[in-house]
């Protein structure tokens, strides 16, 4: 058990969500590995933010079970859940940012919740996460509501960032964002990785950030997790969503320039 | 897995060696922070640094950044820094955090206390002109709007009025027959037994009737309005600033004061002497109920009584002041709601300050109003 549970930063087995009689999630198991970073790809309305926002604690299942960092997460949220919310940085897919706290106030708002720091530290520590993410320091007196659709994700990613947790969930982290920008966004993700050995659970469309920064890739289709492994093994796949998705007319980039 | 972090400091001559051990992790940051100020004295007193760090066994951003301020504050005075036993994993994170924080920020100047409370009270009532400024624009869009709609009636959002009336106007019945009743019960109970000390009781009737007809009964129900719509009308509107809603419709070229202000407006307009109405027989029921049961004055007695203390003017003067209510309540909630910021904080605040402004202004338009009654003698 103690095996498994070194090798995996989350496990879900047999997982069922569901909205009334409708059935999003239908009995699904997937394991991310720690240190991996995790592409999960998927139809629109198809279930991956409900997956992501189920394994954070945030819907309700009606079966199956969660673990993260090898502790159980409750059906709803909890004090336990909470326990583990410490290890994980959540960005959304607005970014979420407290509108009436500054960007610099944001990133400082888990820390100043979780440690006792002098004012000194917290402002030089945001101001490092702020430059990490390729953002000024001038940039963390602006309110969320003048930040560009960009400033945005990176400032949500520095504040999943501060308190270095072990795992982050993206939620589209890409969408919304110029080439360069998104190129920028995966370099960086890949660096804080290696840099901090985080585990990065992704739920993206963007097939460039697929390619180039995940280790593994996860089809969800139908409720279930339809296809696992790395780009080269999905691109090979033979189930019939995953092919229409990897080998449609945007994806032509992708293909083997061969033949 | 976490152990307690330490910090061993050994100098030998001006040179020192520092040994950062154990996880220098946020988790331990407060404890991080204290080992960290601790060896400062001797890092002033030192010429050269050498920082051991094969003792880490966890690294993150904040136990990077605190070594990292250590190495800089010798390397500052251009003396060396050597920091060794760089395990393969943190050497990225120790070279990306040399980057970070090299930018001097703008020394804070503190203002003076006095010249800040000044330009507060100074820009409160520029605030306040442009209140009134605000308030006299948005009346003229109204006007302009209205205009519009009588050349081409067909331009009249009827479904959203429609919707409008039914929310402010059906849907309020309820709660503003209950709270009108409730206070004309009381004035009844409290006149018959203050008046009953000097054998006057039957003038309660005279009392509940004209002070509901006239007055309270139009102005408890333009305060519940402004509270209950009003503020519904900011939040709205305010909320579609804020996701740019109200951008899209002015792109459509549409006018967002005819679209989203004027039916709002109107169904206020036509609402409250509706309600005025409603709410002032409910207060008459109340006062004659409590009357009969606790004054012992039989309905049919009330009643005539009645007719004999209250006039049709009386009615009509409360009747009069509610559509210009309803118009000032309209206005204010429609342009506070228009002035919202980007923030959750300011919805709250223009929302707030539409309900204090309208109920304000609704009772000194009252007064306004029984100035101008008096004077034309009605």
């Amino acid at each position: 058990m103690d095996q498994s549970n070194e090798q995996f930063a989350i496990r879900v087995s047999d997982l069922v969500v569901g909205f009334g009689r409708r059935v999003v999630i239908d009995h699904l198991s997937l394991d991310v590995r720690r240190g991996e970073i995790l592409g999960l790809v998927g139809a629109s309305g198809g279930g991956k933010s409900v997956l992501m926002r189920t394994v954070i604690g945030l819907i309700p299942r009606q079966g199956g079970e969660i673990e993260v960092m090898g502790t159980g997460i409750g059906s709803t949220f909890d004090r336990r859940t909470q326990a583990v919310a410490g290890r994980w940085g959540v960005l959304f897919q607005q970014g979420a940012l407290f509108s009436s706290l500054t960007a610099r106030q944001n990133i400082q708002f888990p820390l100043r919740e979780n440690l006792a720091l002098s004012d000194t530290l917290l402002d030089e520590i945001a101001t490092a996460k702020l430059e990490m993410v390729g953002l000024t320091p001038e940039d963390g007196d602006k309110f969320p509501s003048e930040l560009s659709g960009g400033m945005t994700k990176r400032v949500a990613l520095a504040r999943a960032l501060a308190l270095d947790p072990a795992i982050v969930f993206l939620d589209e982290p890409t969408s919304g964002l110029d080439p360069i920008a998104a190129g920028d966004f995966d370099t960086l993700i890949k660096t804080l990785q290696k840099t901090l050995g985080l585990t990065v659970f992704m739920v993206t469309h963007d097939l460039a950030s697929l390619n180039t920064v995940c280790d593994r890739v996860a089809a969800l289709a139908d409720g279930k997790i339809v296809a696992i492994g790395p780009m080269r093994d999905l691109l090979r796949s033979e189930h019939p969503w995953v092919r229409a998705y990897f080998h449609g007319k945007r994806s032509l980039m992708l293909q083997p320039k061969a033949s | 897995m976490a152990t307690a972090p330490q910090l061993t400091a050994a100098s030998t001559g001006d040179a020192l060696e520092l040994r950062p051990s154990g996880s220098w992790i946020a988790a331990n940051g407060s404890d991080l922070e204290v080992l960290s100020n601790a060896v400062v004295p001797q890092l002033e007193q030192a010429k050269s640094l050498k920082i051991d760090m094969s003792g880490v066994s966890e690294l993150d951003t904040l136990g990077a950044w605190l070594l990292e301020k250590l190495s800089r504050r010798l390397a500052s005075g251009d003396h060396p820094t050597e920091i060794v036993g760089i395990s393969e994993n943190n050497a990225g994170l120790i070279e990306e955090i040399r980057h970070v924080n090299r930018h001097n920020p703008p020394p804070f100047r503190p203002r003076n206390p006095v010249i800040v409370r000044v330009e507060a009270i100074g820009r409160s009532a520029w605030g306040s002109s442009e209140d009134v400024a605000v308030f006299l624009q948005m009346l003229g869009s109204l006007c302009i709007a209205l205009l519009g709609i009588l050349r081409r009636p067909r331009s009249l959002r009827l479904t959203s009025l429609v919707y409008q009336l039914y929310r402010v106007g059906w849907q309020a019945i309820p709660i503003i027959l209950l709270i009108t009743f409730l206070i004309g019960a009381i004035i009844a109970q409290q006149g018959i037994f203050h008046f009953r000390k000097f054998g006057a009781d039957s003038y309660v009737v005279d009392m509940v009737g004209i002070l509901v007809l006239r007055e309270l009964g139009v102005l408890i129900v333009a305060i519940m309005v402004a509270g209950r719509s009003g503020s519904a009308y900011t939040a709205e509107l305010g909320s579609m600033k804020m996701r740019e809603e109200i951008d899209a419709l002015s792109t459509m070229g549409l006018d967002p004061v005819v679209v989203l202000i004027l039916p709002r407006v109107l169904a206020l307009v036509a609402a409250l002497p509706i309600l005025t109405f409603i709410g002032s027989m409910a207060a008459l029921y109340g006062g004659g109920l409590v009357a009969w049961f606790y004054g012992g004055m039989g309905p049919s007695i009330f009643i005539a009584r009645l007719h004999d203390a209250v006039s049709v003017t009386h009615f009509e003067v409360g009747m009069i002041k509610a559509p210009f209510m309803a118009l000032v309540i309209g206005i204010v909630a429609c342009s506070e709601g228009l002035r919202v910021k980007g923030s959750a904080e300011s919805l709250g605040k223009q929302t707030t300050t539409s309900v204090v402004k309208s109920i304000f202004l609704v009772i000194v338009l009252d007064g306004l109003f029984a100035v101008f009654f008096a004077s034309i003698g009605m």
